[in-house]
């Protein structure tokens, strides 16, 4: 069976942190960052890569639309 | 690092699934960390691209939290004053037939200031859209009680929680327009999950669909977060918000079409 793998790509300058994605998240891709950013945040970032399905549900709640999609099948 | 190589394979403009609409400018948005405006902004650009009404679509923008909002979509805007948007967008609508015309409006726009306009224009019949957002409190100028509020629910200016004996009863101004005979679609959702985004986006492109065919007015509530204004992060305003506004405030059609 194909299995479907995911990719995202967060705009981390843009990012603000509220974490809506992280709680969002089927899979437990995303977590906040130790560091921050730019503006003081800590921005989201895909901590579990691996686990990403790209369904799109992250970037579709996250209110600055920082996060870009991909998907493909292996 | 093996899996890492694997993850950059997948990032290719061939295999993209979501990113941020182009009708969106590159203007960081002014919103607080977890608010919902920029969601609502940012289906609405989608709707607005993907059927290809940049040129044709005008909207109003208010005065509150989204009185910057002609910054952030690539489309023309008119600014109105202190909820008078319904008014201005009639006249826009009136002017210029073929044109979309939407406004786009906060709780203390339309159901504070605006709610004359609001229910005048929604009784009128005009062809225009309205965008509500309701978060239950004047976010803007620092969380004080609106019309919208909720009873019990602490604001700057009702510390001790709104008193329905002493300060009324939270308007349902939603339900109002909705047994007014000019209006033709009246629902009432929300943008909190990805399965709310999704049900919303469809709602605003039906509503894009029956103006095009000139049927009446469509009012859009959106039920918000406003983290900062409830003393809240955004993951427990949001689930706040389930839990304490939409016993209130039922999301859902109030008023479909009749086919």
């Amino acid at each position: 069976m194909a299995k479907i793998r995911g990719s995202i790509v967060v705009n981390v300058e843009r990012c603000k942190g509220c974490e809506v994605c992280m709680v969002t998240c089927p899979t437990g891709t995303i977590e906040m960052a130790k560091e921050v950013n730019g503006k003081g945040y800590n921005y989201a970032f895909p901590a579990n890569p691996e686990l990403c399905i790209g369904c799109a549900n992250c970037a579709m709640v996250c209110p600055d639309g920082v996060i870009t999609v991909y998907k493909t099948k292996i | 690092m093996v899996e890492f190589s694997g993850i950059k394979e997948i990032i290719k403009p061939g295999n993209l699934v979501y990113k941020k609409t182009n009708i969106m400018t590159e203007n960081s948005l002014s919103y607080c960390p977890g608010c919902g405006h920029g969601t609502a902004h940012r289906i609405l650009a989608e709707i607005i691209g993907e059927e290809g009404l940049q040129s044709e679509t005008i909207g109003v923008s208010p005065v509150g939290c989204s009185v910057f909002m002609y910054n952030y979509l690539d489309i023309d805007w008119q600014e109105a004053a202190h909820g008078r948007a319904p008014a201005v967008a009639t006249a826009i609508k009136r002017l210029l037939p073929e044109k979309f015309v939407f406004t786009y409006q906060g709780d203390g726009d339309l159901a504070a200031i605006g709610t004359a306009e609001t229910i005048h224009a929604c009784n009128r019949g005009e062809n225009i859209l309205i965008i509500f957002i309701n978060n239950g409190i004047y976010g803007m100028t620092g969380g004080q009680m609106a019309p919208t509020t909720l009873p019990g629910m602490k604001s700057s200016t009702s510390p001790y929680g709104r008193d329905v004996k002493t300060m009324g009863f939270p308007l349902k101004i939603t339900d109002i327009v909705a047994s007014l005979p000019g209006s033709y679609y009246v629902t009432r959702q929300s943008v909190h999950t990805a399965a709310n985004v999704k049900k919303t986006k469809k709602a605003i492109r039906k509503s894009f669909q029956y103006q095009k065919l000139n049927k009446g007015t469509c009012l859009i509530e959106i039920v918000s977060n406003c983290p900062s204004g409830w003393k809240m992060t955004p993951v427990q305003s949001n689930k706040w918000m389930e839990e304490n506004m939409f016993p209130y405030y039922p999301l859902g059609d109030l008023k479909t079409p009749e086919e």
